[in-house]
């Protein structure tokens, strides 16, 4: 049976059954789920399945990477730019755990997908097989459903239902774990069935007019209202809706890290990025309004920084998918469960037209404040080392807001999302929740791959690339264009700088050597240089961007810059300090 | 907010490892499962979980919007003790002599409602159902005739407010999206709304 006589009959869900694989069935789920890429790392216990891969070649790409941690966050990196689930094939034991770095940076960070891995077979399972290990019991806390396979006629309903989990209300990760011999099993196949419904899944609550109408009267009543926006708002796909509700009201707006991009950079009332590395006005004036208005995010500790003194002044409204997150970091005046793609419009209908400019201007006179203090230096230094702010400036110069940006995790990921410009929504993908060094690199790949006529920019520190470089090779192999900007500090600079403040500058174990990265890349047949002088920058960044294909460009930035502002643990938002 | 024992009913899909899921829920953030049992419902397919364990309010309420998350789970329930029908089983073994001569100890097993379940020459097997204070009290009267040994079940319990699951099931199982916006009773009753 070939791949074409089961599409054939894929679409009619027609009664007479036709004898496929386990590993078949696998491959026609994901054609009748739209897949197109998959990131994976063969073994033996998912043979069967990469054995039937071989012969749908043509209708699913397999990105073969370095390691399965890179899978997992290569289809992360997929599903944030795209939109779409990401999906990862890996082999039992090792493979299997391998991914769980990358499964609990999915599910803190709501990115859909859809993990398969191998499993021994299933008269093996608990007998401590060769590369068996319980994954559904290692993978339950860090995925939002898991799922064990034993039998190759439960695989279309368990997949279906794998897609639609993932992929609907809070999206995040789901793992299906199959064993060999469910793979190797042939079976009556029926044909393949969407999953739609399942009883005890309720992705959406049901949307509460009295509540839309209560948020509404305390907006249009407010002096001081303030809006935080977070990933919501990019997952609901709702970023014209977000923006026609804070323009009705001229309500000011402010980014979470993982917010970012879903209101360009530049809009009128984008005030800023908030948190312990966020901009000092939006930080501030947390404290001073009256309305808090919370869509889409979850006030993570690295936003709220001391909760008993976070905004207890305002009355809070909180938007979100997911009813749990409603009071369980911030106590909120008034719930608004739902899709913010439909209760915003709800919301906004009922707003007043209103000019709080008044309010805006004090967000921007704060700015000014930042500018003076941390920003014009940053960016524009007059030190002989460059810092990481201006390569981001050259940057944002040169791409004017259009790259997708990845970053990996430290000091470079703050200034990155403190100084990047993004007109498009889903450009930003860093590793917000998690913070997982290494995330960067893979990301990149998955994010090209997701929207591969777009410049995607892997922004990284020389601590986070040596943690995944491997994933050059994946690189060289399969020709991602992916454009690597290596600030090299020569240390692991965020914990430095946390040792610097808090430890009496005791710098244990954070000076950290790395080997010649541009030789390294060319060991990958990548093109790359290395650069230490300002004057060479913008050409540097120009060769990069313009070079067709993967470059590598690692700058020397100053060895002991920090990052500000900066809320110190334990501190209150306000407290937020520019030196 | 004081702690205060709670009893936390869940209604679940019948699926393998979901109670890994759950009580690794409880386990993340240190709460201590006091008592599990895990059951068919009045409704076949359906579970009930009845877990008890004591922790203030707002703990729990979260802790209920956290396992009602999860895939497998329908329905999550937490009530204080006032606020169900609960019970819990009990099995002593005591040795036969002392209760074939103790006339005392035959009393006091009828003073609790405990019936015989095994009788053998050298000990007796008595049953019992009832509160925790209950079953502590024959257990602490029992040990100072030998109590040979003593098992305790966990605790199942009907919550007295409830209707059950079988309304719930209707809405669960129906296949057509929920109207989006729908009238809510509980606008000005916070608790209400919160109350899973």
């Amino acid at each position: 049976m070939n791949t074409l006589e089961i599409n054939e009959q894929k679409d009619t869900r027609s009664a007479e059954a036709i004898e496929i694989s386990g590993s078949k069935a696998v491959l026609e789920a994901l054609l009748q789920e739209n897949v197109d890429t998959v990131f994976g790392y063969p073994g033996g216990a998912i043979m069967p399945i990469y054995d039937a891969l071989y012969d749908y070649s043509e209708k699913l790409k397999h990105i073969l990477v370095r390691h399965e941690q890179g899978a997992v966050h290569a289809a992360q990196g997929f599903a944030r730019v795209s939109g779409k689930t990401g999906v990862v094939f890996a082999t039992s034991g090792p493979g299997a755990t391998n991914l769980v770095t990358g499964l609990a940076d999915a599910m803190i960070d709501s990115n859909p997908l859809v993990c398969i891995t191998g499993q021994v077979y299933a008269s093996l399972l608990g007998t401590d097989a060769f590369q068996e290990t319980d994954v559904i019991n290692i993978t339950t806390p860090v995925t939002k459903w898991n799922y064990q396979v034993t039998d190759a006629t439960e695989i279309p309903e368990a997949i279906a239902k794998a897609f639609y989990i993932a992929n609907t209300g809070r999206p995040g990760p789901v793992l299906i774990d199959i064993t060999k011999n469910a793979q190797l099993q042939l079976f009556d196949y029926l044909g393949y069935k969407k999953c739609t419904h399942i009883r005890s899944y309720r992705p959406e609550p049901e949307i509460r007019k009295e509540y839309i109408e209560k948020a509404a009267q305390l907006i249009n009543q407010a002096k001081k209202p303030f809006v935080l926006f977070g990933q919501g708002v990019i997952l609901g796909k709702a970023e014209d809706e977000f923006k026609s509700f804070i323009e009705k009201a001229n309500l000011p707006a402010a980014a979470t890290v993982m917010g970012l991009s879903a209101l360009p950079t530049d809009h009128r009332l984008h005030v800023g990025m908030l948190g312990m590395h966020g901009n000092y006005a939006p930080n501030v004036m947390t404290n001073e309004c009256d309305v808090l208005i919370a869509v889409g995010m979850r006030f993570d500790d690295r936003v709220t920084g001391r909760l008993d003194k976070y905004a207890k002044q305002a009355k809070v409204i909180h938007l979100d998918i997911d009813p749990a997150e409603i009071d369980k970091n911030v106590k909120t005046t008034v719930p608004v469960w739902g899709d913010c793609k439909k209760t915003l419009p709800l919301l906004t209908a009922l707003l007043k037209e209103n000019d709080h400019s008044e309010w805006v201007e004090k967000f921007r006179e704060l700015e000014k404040e930042e500018i003076k203090e941390v920003i014009h230096n940053e960016l524009n230094p007059t030190t002989d080392a460059m810092t990481m702010g201006e390569v981001i400036r050259v940057l944002n110069e040169l791409t004017n807001g259009e790259a997708i940006i990845t970053t990996d995790v430290g000091q470079h990921q703050m200034v990155a999302c403190r100084y990047a410009r993004y007109n498009h929504s889903k450009s930003s993908v860093t590793s917000g929740g998690l913070g997982t060094m290494g995330f960067g690199l893979p990301a990149a790949i998955g994010a090209w791959y997701g929207a591969p006529e777009k410049t995607v920019v892997a922004i990284i520190g020389d601590g986070g690339f040596q943690m995944t470089l491997q994933e050059l090779g994946t690189i060289m192999q399969f020709g991602a264009k992916v454009k690597i900007l290596i600030l090299n500090n020569e240390f692991l600079g965020m914990v430095r700088q946390w040792q610097q403040l808090f430890h009496d500058r005791r710098y244990s174990f954070v000076n950290i050597t790395s080997p010649d990265f541009v030789a390294v890349a060319k060991g990958y047949y990548i093109e790359g240089e290395k650069i230490s002088e300002r004057k060479d920058l913008k050409a540097a960044l120009e060769k990069m961007l313009s070079h067709d294909g993967a470059y590598l460009l690692e700058v020397m930035v100053g060895k002991e810059n920090n990052v500000f502002p900066m809320v110190a643990q334990g501190t209150s938002v306000s407290e937020i300090r520019l030196k | 907010m004081q702690k205060q024992e709670f009893t936390i009913t869940l209604y679940t899909e019948n699926s393998v490892g979901l109670i890994g899921r759950i009580s690794g829920i409880f386990s993340r953030r240190k709460i201590n499962i006091e008592s599990l049992n895990t059951s068919p419902s009045e409704v076949e397919g359906i579970h009930r979980f009845t877990i008890v364990i004591q922790e203030n309010e707002e703990v729990v309420r979260k802790l209920c919007r956290q396992l009602e998350k999860q895939i497998d789970v329908m329905k999550a329930y937490y009530n204080t003790d006032d606020e169900i029908v609960w019970q819990e089983q009990a099995l002593y073994k005591v040795p036969a002599d002392v209760v074939t001569e103790k006339v005392y100890v035959e009393r006091l097993l009828r003073q609790y409602g405990a019936s015989t379940v095994v009788i053998r020459q050298d000990y007796i097997v008595f049953e019992t159902a009832g509160h925790r204070e209950e079953i502590d009290r024959l257990t602490e009267e029992l040990n100072k005739y030998g109590l040979i040994e003593f098992v305790r079940g966990a605790r199942i319990a009907i919550i007295k407010n409830s209707a059950g699951i079988h309304q719930k099931v209707l809405q669960f199982e129906n296949r057509e999206p929920s109207p989006h916006i729908v009238e809510n009773e509980y606008l000005d009753k916070r608790d209400n709304v919160f109350t899973m």
